[in-house]
């Protein structure tokens, strides 16, 4: 299946990867070949086969729910950005 | 003239009231310093992963059972996918395909006394996002993600409300449940509980259902029910011009009391759920679920109608004391004590919750406790003391005066004279001290003697500083008095 | 010092015949006069390592020396240490110093070890050869034109050219067994869930593992030791207790089940890697093995599968690095989109912005069937492949790549790069554990062999693979870089 540079351009934005249009019709190819080589799944019979999330068939392990982390926000913050009174910054985001 | 139908759904969030976060160690207590909380695994930091908190499952499954869902063998978390600052992994982990909870139900009780019941078409599990603070900081926003991670219950209605009144008592009923189970403090104003409501209109008798708006976050019973109304007026309006309604996410304002369009430029979100392969697929056998049904505190409904049947109380008594868990245990506590329910009834629901109401307290902060008013109760039983001392008392173990009301009792005196000799023996006191108004007693025609009386029962009150019987007192009284006639 | 396993490294350090230090001094003073040309290492942890090798005397001094106490290593910069810059190959992380340290980093800390530096690699994992990374690519110490496969190049390089005895790789579809083969060394991907991923920075999550590089499976054995285990903060973690990999390496191959899968000697596979292939499947024979022919029939689907899972979970796991909370920011954002995407066109090269494209996309709506549902169904029929064939063999075995080590530069099509792992990518679909030992060379680059078996066999592959080594010699092999420098 051959992909178009708006499907190139919609997965970008989904992905909030800044591609200008250089970039995107790179992309273009190389993803089509990609493609095209998946595609090659839909030659297999997969009729009744349940999909395969996880390659061991072990169940989720539940927590006890204690308390056990300490503050450590100064540690963490050490590779912030941009910070201030202890908050993430960012542009400011209009709701 | 069309005639309209309301066709409404609710998607109610419950934070749950687990001590860490649904997938790490952290805590999720409130009101901490910003990012105090956030550790390695809610920030999203690179390497870290979720492990699953037991408290969260069970909490669940207990609201399922409490409203008698389905619970599924076998449920999985789904990564939903988007970009948002407060959002630190760019996904949130939640569930899509194959949630905790199935489908359920909820009654709910309407104001004339009608029953409904509300289908919900499921719930489930997922993690709570950061705040925003856009307060200004020289122009940026500020992130603080100590909510990241907070586990929520998503509940899920099927569009079965047919009115504002309607969505109201579901989530009253909703509140009702997750509180009674102690599963959330279902405080609205703080956010544990929010709710999106999707509100369409269709012709009267019209299968399909209408195009829906949906209404972001209304943070309380009464906007619920004004954003319902402001809404069903606009869509009806818009319809009737010839327009169509938008499928589109809206926002209340209580203060212009309208929805208004959240303008948001983009198209809507693709948010390519897949299973999260940080976490295995969580599987409840039937014991566990068993051992949770087992253990499952009385529901309100089943409460209401054990006030009604066992204790006797009237329908409006028995919901009104079933309608939080912490009413009911209130008053539970207090009949305990008392031994009389329908005293406890009176007591709680009038002097109790109107000093309460008065100060604005919750009945977890108020200074008497059940056992305290119980014993109060209990001596206006025992006729110990009268009605109006006993409001006395209350007053005084509320203010702290004393610890019990029988040591309150004590150190004003205020036990109730019920001896006929003592009362007799002031009786003729009074009668000695007022030899005018006996006088006139006498002199007055018998019809009107009775409006007289007042008086003289007035100054053997005084005289026993309200602590006489005022029954006896009355007898005795009329009695002596008709016996100087 | 820098020929010596760790096995006979931990041997010497007991004996006295040198201290951590001396050890760790004369490695670090290789490294500085070497690497330059290998570019094997993105950081250097000197100074830590010389304090861990102190500690690590003392400890001997105090007759508290354990198995692994006092040997050095290195770690692909995949494993978060903490306040050691841990990047990932990415601009995205060139800042970033991790606040903690990985679980199996704690293990090897705990158990004496002394950490060289990190180790370069494909960005993100994402890669066969080591060309994909900020740092620049990883040669190859066999010969300086070609690569050291990848996405654990550094690893494998640092230790086939005796800068460190043994690292630590993660392998997602091959990034532990292609690099040991193309650079004649012994390295395993152990079972999925065998060693925990917590501090691992995440590819593809239900695919990753981290495994030991060394020179001999004997080595592979003594780290696989000590990393593996359950861990509570791993969900995917496996609680299963962990024996001691080396208590069967020395059992007799007499009766040993092999199967070669007839996929694996098919087209692409360069006659000369089949020719040394065959000869160690001699080897076995003459130690006691049969041989039968088995079929993996769904290996060629092996390839697009990964290629729909790996990018997807990728694209979703690689979410987290938006500028904000830490990683590269770029220069003043106009708005949040902004800040998104300009910081991720910066921070990620090529490779990875590929991968991330075609797994948002296969994750998209209307594209999700096809694709990513598609793909993991075909992966149950991969798992069942091999579980069927184990129920006839005891271990299958094939090459480890088609053809040695290639030219820097000579694949710069994504998609023939992809091809390359069609032996290994099978593996971490199925999540069975794989080896790959030095079995030849061609033109003077290394070939390897890969041995396969079912889901926690880790005791046997490894003695299957060390019965190898008693009677061969290849992994005994040194490149001529860096042998004048002793």
């Amino acid at each position: 299946m051959a992909l178009e540079p708006q499907d190139v351009q919609r997965a970008a934005h989904l992905a909030r990867l800044g591609l200008d249009e250089t970039d995107a019709d790179r992309y273009v190819d190389d993803l089509t070949r990609i493609l095209e080589m998946a595609d090659q799944l839909q030659a297999v019979d997969t009729d009744g086969v349940a999909p395969l999330a996880h390659p061991l068939d072990a169940t989720q392990r539940l927590r006890a729910d204690e308390v056990t982390e300490t503050d450590q926000r100064e540690r963490f913050q050490r590779n912030a950005p941009a910070v201030e009174n202890g908050l993430y910054l960012v542009p400011r985001v209009v709701e | 003239m069309m005639q309209w139908e309301t066709v409404i759904g609710l998607e109610v969030h419950v934070q749950l009231a687990t001590r860490s976060k649904i997938f790490s160690g952290a805590s999720t207590a409130f009101g901490a310093e910003p990012n105090s909380q956030a550790c390695a695994v809610d920030l999203g930091l690179p390497g870290v992963l979720p492990v699953l908190n037991e408290s969260a499952v069970a909490m669940a499954v207990q609201f399922g059972l409490g409203i008698d869902a389905e619970i599924p063998e076998v449920s999985i978390f789904d990564r939903k996918n988007y970009f948002y600052p407060d959002l630190p992994k760019g996904y949130q982990t939640s569930q899509m395909y194959h949630p905790i909870v199935g489908p359920g139900e909820v009654e709910i009780t309407l104001d004339d006394g009608e029953t409904k019941r509300i289908r919900v078409h499921h719930a489930h599990l997922e993690e709570d996002a950061g705040k925003s603070l856009h307060e200004d900081f020289h122009g940026m926003t500020g992130v603080d993600l100590n909510r990241a991670g907070t586990p929520l219950l998503e509940i899920v209605s099927e569009p079965d409300m047919r009115s504002a009144k309607e969505a109201a008592a579901y989530l009253k009923a909703i509140h009702s449940i997750v509180t009674y189970l102690g599963i959330s403090d279902g405080n609205m104003a703080e956010g544990s509980m929010r709710c999106d409501v999707n509100v369409s209109v269709r012709p009267k008798g019209q299968e399909a259902f209408g195009t829906r708006a949906e209404i972001k976050n209304v943070n309380s019973f009464r906007f619920v029910e004004r954003a319902i109304a402001f809404e069903v007026e606009r869509q009806v309006e818009l319809l009737e011009d010839g327009g169509k309604v938008v499928q589109e996410t809206r926002l209340y304002d209580p203060d212009a009391d309208e929805t208004r369009s959240m303008r948001t430029k983009e198209e809507a979100n693709d948010y390519r759920y897949f299973p999260c392969p940080d976490l295995l697929p969580v599987v409840l056998d039937d014991a566990y679920v068993d051992h949770l049904r087992t253990s499952l505190p009385e529901l309100p409904a089943e409460k209401r109608a054990r006030f009604q049947g066992e204790l006797g109380l009237s329908a409006y008594d028995a919901g009104v004391l079933s309608a939080t868990r912490a009413m009911a245990d209130f008053f539970e506590g207090v009949k305990d004590v008392c031994g009389d329910a329908k005293l406890a009834a009176n007591w709680v629901q009038g002097e109790f919750a109107g000093r309460l109401n008065k100060e604005g307290l919750e009945i977890a902060s108020s200074p008497v406790s059940a056992t305290q008013l119980g014993e109060l109760v209990a001596r206006v039983k025992d006729e110990t003391i009268n009605g109006k001392a006993a409001k006395q008392v209350f007053a005084a173990l509320w203010d702290g005066e004393g610890d019990s009301a029988d040591a309150i009792i004590e150190a004003r005196g205020l036990k109730q004279v019920t001896d006929t000799g003592a009362i007799e023996a002031m009786i003729d006191q009074v009668i000695a001290d007022s030899p005018v108004q006996i006088a006139q007693y006498r002199d007055a025609e018998p019809d009107k003697r009775g409006k007289m009386i007042g008086y003289f029962v007035g100054q053997v009150m005084k005289a026993s500083r309200g602590t006489a019987n005022p029954q006896q007192v009355n007898g005795l009284l009329k009695e002596k008095l008709d016996a100087l006639c | 010092m820098h020929d010596m396993t760790l096995t006979e490294l931990a041997r010497a350090l007991e004996a006295g015949e040198f201290t951590s230090r001396q050890l760790t001094e004369s490695l670090l003073a290789r490294v500085e006069r070497l690497d330059g040309d290998l570019n094997s290492f993105i950081s250097v942890t000197a100074e830590q390592a010389l304090a861990a090798a102190d500690a690590a005397d003392a400890a001997r001094g105090r007759g508290e020396a354990g198995p692994l106490t006092g040997l050095p290593l290195a770690l692909k910069d995949i494993f978060c240490t903490q306040d050691v810059r841990t990047s990932c190959g990415s601009k995205m992380l060139d800042n970033f110093v991790a606040p903690y340290d990985a679980h199996v980093v704690e293990k090897l800390k705990t158990a004496g070890t002394v950490s060289l530096g990190k180790t370069n690699m494909d960005e993100f994992a994402m890669g066969s050869s080591n060309e994909n990374s900020y740092y620049g690519p990883v040669k190859n110490p066999w010969d300086l034109s070609a690569v050291p496969g990848g996405s654990s190049g550094g690893s494998a390089a640092a230790v086939a050219a005796g800068l460190v005895p043994a690292a630590l790789g993660t392998d997602t579809g091959g990034s532990i067994r292609q690099p040991a083969a193309f650079c004649g060394i012994t390295g395993l991907k152990p079972t999925y869930g065998r060693v925990s991923r917590y501090g691992m920075v995440a590819y593809a999550s239900s695919l990753d593992q981290a495994g030991p590089m060394a020179r001999t499976a004997e080595d592979c054995a003594l780290l696989l030791s000590a990393i593996a285990g359950h861990d509570l903060r791993d969900s995917t973690s496996v609680a299963r207790g962990v024996p001691d990999y080396r208590a069967e390496l020395g059992a007799s191959l007499s009766g040993l089940k092999i199967g070669l899968p007839k996929e694996y000697f098919g087209d692409g596979l360069d006659p000369a890697v089949e020719s040394a292939i065959r000869e160690a499947v001699k080897v076995y024979e003459s130690l006691g093995a049969t041989v039968q022919e088995v079929s993996l029939p769904h290996t060629h689907h092996a390839i697009p599968a990964y290629y729909v899972i790996a990018p997807a979970e990728a694209s979703s796991n690689l979410s987290r690095y938006d500028g904000v909370r830490f990683g590269h920011r770029c220069d003043a954002p106009k708005d949040l989109e902004d800040l998104y995407k300009r910081s991720r066109a910066e921070g990620f090269g090529d490779e990875v912005k590929r991968r991330i494209l075609i797994g948002t996309h296969t994750l998209s709506e209307g594209f999700f069937d096809a694709y990513y549902k598609k793909a993991q169904q075909v992966r149950r029929l991969i798992r069942q492949d091999f579980m069927d064939a184990f129920e006839q063999v005891d271990v299958l075995m094939g090459p480890s790549t088609p053809t040695p080590a290639f030219d820097l530069g000579a694949n710069k099509d994504p998609v023939s790069m992809y091809l390359q792992d069609i032996y290994t990518i099978a593996i971490n679909l199925a999540g069975i554990p794989g080896i790959s030992v030095p079995a030849g060379a061609v033109n003077g680059r290394p070939v390897g062999l890969q041995i396969l078996g079912p889901h926690f066999a880790e005791s046997q592959l490894l003695n299957v693979a060390h019965q190898f080594q008693q009677v061969t010699d290849w992994h005994q092999q040194r490149p001529a870089f860096g042998k004048e420098n002793a």
